[in-house]
């Protein structure tokens, strides 16, 4: 694809811009079984998110309220698509599987069970060339893993 | 040096922006292959080759510790320190420079205040005045001091159009109460210059004294502490294309006299003993330990590079800069401008519809632009606006309306991008 913003897309690709603006799971769960707050004091974004468990442990569904940039409420959407359906134990490898994503542009575990959503989360591994916007980028992570281990608050910094 | 010169001679009524960016080398480089656009001087300013050299010569001919050694390198190196701080004092109109106390930044310079003015003249009962346009560094100190204290903080509101209610100032001073007001000389956020004149006629009569932060307005318009009437007024090197690490607090000298030291340690005593020390007179008294020496050097090279552009020249400089930059970012469709002062200074900023000011700031480095994004350093007056944070963008004497145009260019590239 090539258009006049081409200098523009490496890191807001389509994917972004569309779940910046277009968010599909911002909402706030009716009923819930774990919820906590993120907060970056930095740059002052905010995010809040439920989780809801399945019998089994696994997420059944899990929403959030977000106040910030593109990349951080286009995350926290994309983590929500991919986080529904799993275990706390694979959630948690996800999470860290995306942060060195986003850290470092590499992803040695894309070719490993995670593919899938690694894939889907690819999109926001440009942040890595803008060390101050990670944090951007895994605030609903922090998040939600807080919440998973039933913590009130986390923290991006 | 030869630039310089050029420019002594000449005293352009109009600044040559052409020439003065030669004197800043680090304008000529580029990012992600761009020109550099540096649109954030009010976060810190670039250097010119004056303060570099002066720093660099410093270190490799004469540099020593200072007011210590009996030694050449010692007393030369105490000369050019010194001679820094006669600088400071030409620079503002101080009356002598023993009133110029250096410090590390005018965060410290604030926190000085709090703490020795705070704690050692003001009683509890009384009360500090600082505004809602104010950084943080002019609102947490005296947070503290309230705290322990039990001084009184009094916070004049900001009108819509970016100004000090000067009404409420009025009411909230009247009980004489206020023992001091501490305010800025111009907003990092809004560049609206206060009223001084007005405020120091208004504490005085109610018996308050006016502490100014001046780490804006210093670099964009002359400061002279004796037709101000002010008490106090703080500023910093860094932003004044001087290094960092070096602030400065200039006082009265009756009142510096009067309050007790803020750090302890060697450089800020007369006499020590186990049982009881005595104070150097000021400006050592408030100076403890080794003082940021080749940062005075630095700080006097930038100061007379300023002085020898002149602030005739800069001023007018920046207010055909802040006009052209109010006109083309006005006219972008989306574009909202915080503050709308008849008096301003060298800073807009401004919220961009449907874009965070993160992604704002991402976008325009994309295209070379430096600008700053968040709340800088004020958030109660990004809340008074309704706001979490801006976009903002700072001028400087190298910024050219060149730099300008390319901002708002790109500003509507950016709008276009996230429609």
């Amino acid at each position: 694809m090539s258009d006049s913003f081409d200098d523009l897309r490496d890191l807001y690709q389509e994917v972004i811009l569309d779940h910046g603006r277009r968010p599909r799971h911002a909402r706030r769960l009716e009923s819930f079984d774990a919820t906590a707050k993120g907060d970056n004091p930095m740059c002052g974004d905010r995010i809040e998110v439920w989780v809801k468990l399945g019998t089994d442990g696994t997420i059944a569904d899990t929403g959030f309220q977000a106040r910030g940039c593109a990349i951080s409420v286009a995350s926290a959407d994309l983590m929500a698509e991919t986080v529904i359906g799993r275990s706390k134990a694979d959630t948690h490898a996800l999470f860290e599987a995306f942060r060195e994503m986003a850290r470092t542009g590499q992803c040695p575990h894309c070719d490993g069970a995670l593919a899938d959503p690694l894939e889907r989360l690819e999109p926001l591994a440009g942040v890595h060339e803008y060390p101050s916007r990670v944090k951007c980028a895994t605030l609903a992570w922090h998040a939600l893993i807080a919440a998973l281990e039933g913590g009130k608050e986390a923290s991006s910094e | 040096m030869n630039v310089e010169a050029k420019i002594s001679l000449g005293r352009p009524a109009v600044l040559d922006v052409a020439r003065i960016r030669e004197d800043f080398p680090i304008l000529r480089q580029k990012i992600r292959g761009k020109p550099l656009v540096f649109l954030d001087s009010a976060a810190s300013a670039q250097k010119p080759r004056a303060v570099i050299e002066a720093m660099r010569e410093a270190m490799e001919t004469q540099y020593a510790n200072v007011h210590r050694g009996l030694h050449w390198m010692s007393e030369r190196t105490t000369d050019a320190y010194e001679a820094a701080r006669e600088a400071v004092a030409a620079l503002i109109n101080a009356n002598d420079a023993h009133e110029v106390v250096f410090t590390r930044n005018i965060t410290e310079s604030l926190n000085l205040m709090a703490h020795s003015y705070g704690r050692g003249i003001l009683k509890p009962g009384q009360a500090v005045l600082i505004s809602g346009m104010e950084h943080h560094s002019n609102i947490v100190p005296w947070q503290l001091l309230r705290d322990e204290r039990g001084i009184e903080l009094r916070v004049v509101p900001v009108t819509d159009s970016g100004e000090l209610d000067m009404d409420a100032f009025e009411t909230l001073i009247a009980d004489g109460k206020v023992g001091l007001v501490s305010m800025t000389h111009m907003s990092n956020v809004l560049g609206t210059y206060t009223p001084v004149e007005r405020i120091v006629r208004m504490a005085h009569a109610h018996g308050a004294k006016v502490l100014f932060d001046g780490a804006q307005a210093v670099v964009h318009r002359r400061v002279d502490v004796q037709a101000l009437g002010c008490d106090f007024y703080a500023f910093t090197g860094h932003k004044l294309y001087g290094p960092t690490g070096i602030g400065v607090l200039w006082g009265r000298r009756e009142l510096l006299d009067a309050m007790p030291p803020f750090l302890g340690g060697g450089e800020m005593i007369s006499s020590v003993a186990f049982e009881r020390s005595t104070w150097a007179d000021v400006p050592h008294k408030f100076e403890a330990g080794t003082p940021p020496i080749l940062e005075g050097i630095g700080l006097k090279a930038a100061i007379d590079y300023v002085q020898q552009i002149g602030y005739d020249a800069i001023a007018a400089h920046e207010t055909a800069l802040v006009d052209h930059a109010l006109a083309r970012l006005g006219t972008i469709e989306g574009v909202h401008i915080l503050g709308r002062a008849q008096d301003r200074g060298g800073v807009v900023s401004f919220a961009l519809d449907r874009a965070h000011a993160h992604d704002v700031a991402t976008l325009l480095d994309r295209q070379g632009i430096a600008v700053r994004a968040g709340n800088h350093c004020a958030e109660p007056l990004m809340h008074r606006f309704g706001l979490d944070s801006t976009t903002r963008a700072s001028f400087a004497i190298y910024t050219s309306h060149d730099e300008i145009d390319f901002l708002a260019d790109s500003l509507a590239r950016v709008r276009e991008f996230f429609k």
